[in-house]
């Protein structure tokens, strides 16, 4: 457990560093590009309702898989949307 | 192993992802990378995990893309907030039926604590959200709104949800943690209810990163190390996020969330006997066309007439008559941070024409004319001067100090934020009122006779 909780602290701190260097222009790509990246519950939702034996937990599961993907296929999607649109000076 | 390599593999793409943002030209290959390493992930768990139930599985994601592609690929560019808090809120529920599904009596009481945290998290963002899209779709008011007794009830709830928090990890009770994920529905409503229509996109913001969390805390329930670290990257980022924005703001964070519960009422200006100068297109052409040195500062009133590209039009124009034009963009200015730059974006202006406020107000004074299209609260010199303002301390373009000001509105209706703006009433300002759109092709048209 210990383990995990070493990868949370370093993540996190990964995470802040990263961001802090993100163009103030992009602030709105950011957040919908991390929106798209916590989709990664997409993930966990398979790995549960592949291990459901029937009941309330596949209907969970499903359900999760369900809005996972609308919220990672959605979030990638619409932050390609937005980032194409960044051009600069042709030269 | 070849499982965890690939989960690495991914959490590479979605940190390259992200360092992608730091500049326009890498931002979009990085993006891509990081549907790459989703991909990736996604596949190997299915291979990997879905020992059952696999065509059910595929269905469930194949409906999910048949919802989410066309939504994503329809949203009009001024309802990308909306947009992004729907798709939160999704994450969150996901998160919290994850948990929901994964409890079972006994486990360890780590495994015990994350499962009530990704519950409570995602929950909470999951109706949280939902709230904040109906204020941002205009579906109900953006003011705050403070129920009676609100505070208490807030309170409450919040109590409410510690204590069932305490109960499940103590009797591992099934009915106790579906009562938690009310309470914690509850708690979501309560917390952005009283958030103002312009502090909404704090509080996206501050949602995002609480799904983060919760991804990041299922992670600890499923022992997965590509939730744990995805969701905490998103969760640094959110968090960092909602920091700048607050700065951006000049108020602290505690203020915006909770400022409504203890918020004076704004003194309301008598406005009838207030006049405003009002001028016509050509008045407006001439003072533009024989300008020097022009600022624009665009609003959420700009895109919502879509009148980003006349706006460009207008500035090659000026700029074919040798005058130096820029764009003020502010960090709050559209509905969420650097929503602006997306518009701008949108209609073909180059990013390099995009100025910050630091790059912008030092040179205000010698400014010729500072040109306000749909923008309010950003130019509200309330902000600066006036400490009783709900506004007051937020950083804003000082258009003020500028030699003419020209402040292109709709009507006298206050901005998203409902304040009253002394700017209207200054005798350097000349108003030409009507539709943004309207305007400046209007305004276009006299440039060139000039």
């Amino acid at each position: 457990m210990i383990d995990l909780l070493t990868i949370f602290v370093l993540a996190a701190f990964v995470g802040f560093e990263v961001v802090s260097k993100v163009s103030t222009i992009l602030h709105t790509p950011l957040m919908s590009g991390a929106n798209a990246i916590h989709g990664v519950i997409l993930v966990g939702a398979i790995i549960i309702t592949g291990a459901a034996e029937g009941g309330a937990q596949l209907v969970l599961g499903l359900l999760a898989v369900f809005l996972a993907t609308v919220n990672v296929v959605g979030g990638f999607v619409v932050t390609d949307r937005m980032l194409e649109m960044f051009k600069g000076h042709k030269r | 192993m070849s499982v965890q390599l690939a989960y690495l593999v991914a959490a590479l793409c979605f940190l390259l992802a992200l360092k992608g943002l730091s500049t326009p030209r890498f931002a979009r290959a990085g993006n891509l990378l990081g549907a790459a390493g989703m991909a990736l992930a996604v596949v190997t768990a299915f291979l990997h995990g879905a020992v059952h139930n696999g065509p059910w599985i595929l269905v469930a994601i194949a409906l999910g893309a048949v919802v989410g592609v066309p939504a994503a690929r329809s949203v009009k560019m001024t309802a990308i907030p909306q947009m992004v808090a729907l798709f939160n809120g999704v994450g969150g529920a996901a998160a919290a039926l994850v948990a929901l599904a994964e409890f079972h009596d006994g486990g360890e009481l780590l495994f015990r604590i994350a499962t009530v945290l990704t519950v409570l998290i995602g929950s909470v963002s999951f109706s949280g959200s939902l709230v904040t899209f109906a204020k941002l779709q205009e579906i109900m008011t953006t003011r705050p709104v403070v129920l009676p007794a609100g505070r208490v009830l807030s309170i409450g709830v919040a109590v409410a949800s510690l204590v069932l928090a305490v109960a499940v990890l103590t009797t591992s009770s099934t009915a106790l943690l579906v009562a938690l994920t009310v309470a914690g529905l509850l708690l979501g409503v309560a917390f952005v209810l009283p958030v103002g229509g312009a502090d909404v996109p704090i509080a996206i913001s501050l949602l995002n990163a609480f799904t983060g969390l919760a991804v990041a805390a299922s992670g600890y329930v499923l022992a997965n190390t590509l939730l744990i670290v995805a969701g905490t990257l998103v969760g640094a980022s959110g968090t960092l996020l909602t920091r700048m924005m607050a700065q951006a703001m000049g108020r602290p964070l505690a203020n915006i969330l909770f400022g409504a519960f203890t918020a004076t009422v704004a003194q309301a200006h008598s406005e009838e006997s207030r006049t405003v100068r009002s001028g016509t297109v050509e008045d407006v052409a001439i003072l533009l066309g024989y300008a020097h040195s022009i600022v624009i500062v665009p609003g959420y009133g700009l895109a919502v007439a879509q009148a980003q590209h006349a706006a460009r039009e207008l500035v090659t124009l000026l700029e074919g008559r040798g005058i130096d034009v820029s764009y003020g963009i502010h960090p709050v200015a559209g509905r969420m941070p650097g929503h602006m730059n997306v518009l701008l974006a949108e209609a073909d202006v180059p990013y390099e024409q995009l100025k910050e406020l630091d790059d912008v107000n030092p040179g205000m004074t010698s400014m010729d004319v500072a040109l306000v299209v749909g923008a309010n609260d950003v130019v509200n010199p309330g902000a600066r001067d006036e400490p009783t303002s709900p506004i007051y301390g937020m950083p804003i373009f000082d258009v003020d100090r500028a030699r003419a000001v020209v402040f292109m509105k709709r009507s006298m209706r206050p901005g998203f934020a409902g304040i009253d703006n002394e700017l209207l009433y200054n005798t350097k300002t000349t108003m030409l009122f009507g539709d943004a759109k309207d305007s400046l092709t209007k305004l276009l048209a006299a440039v060139k006779q000039l």
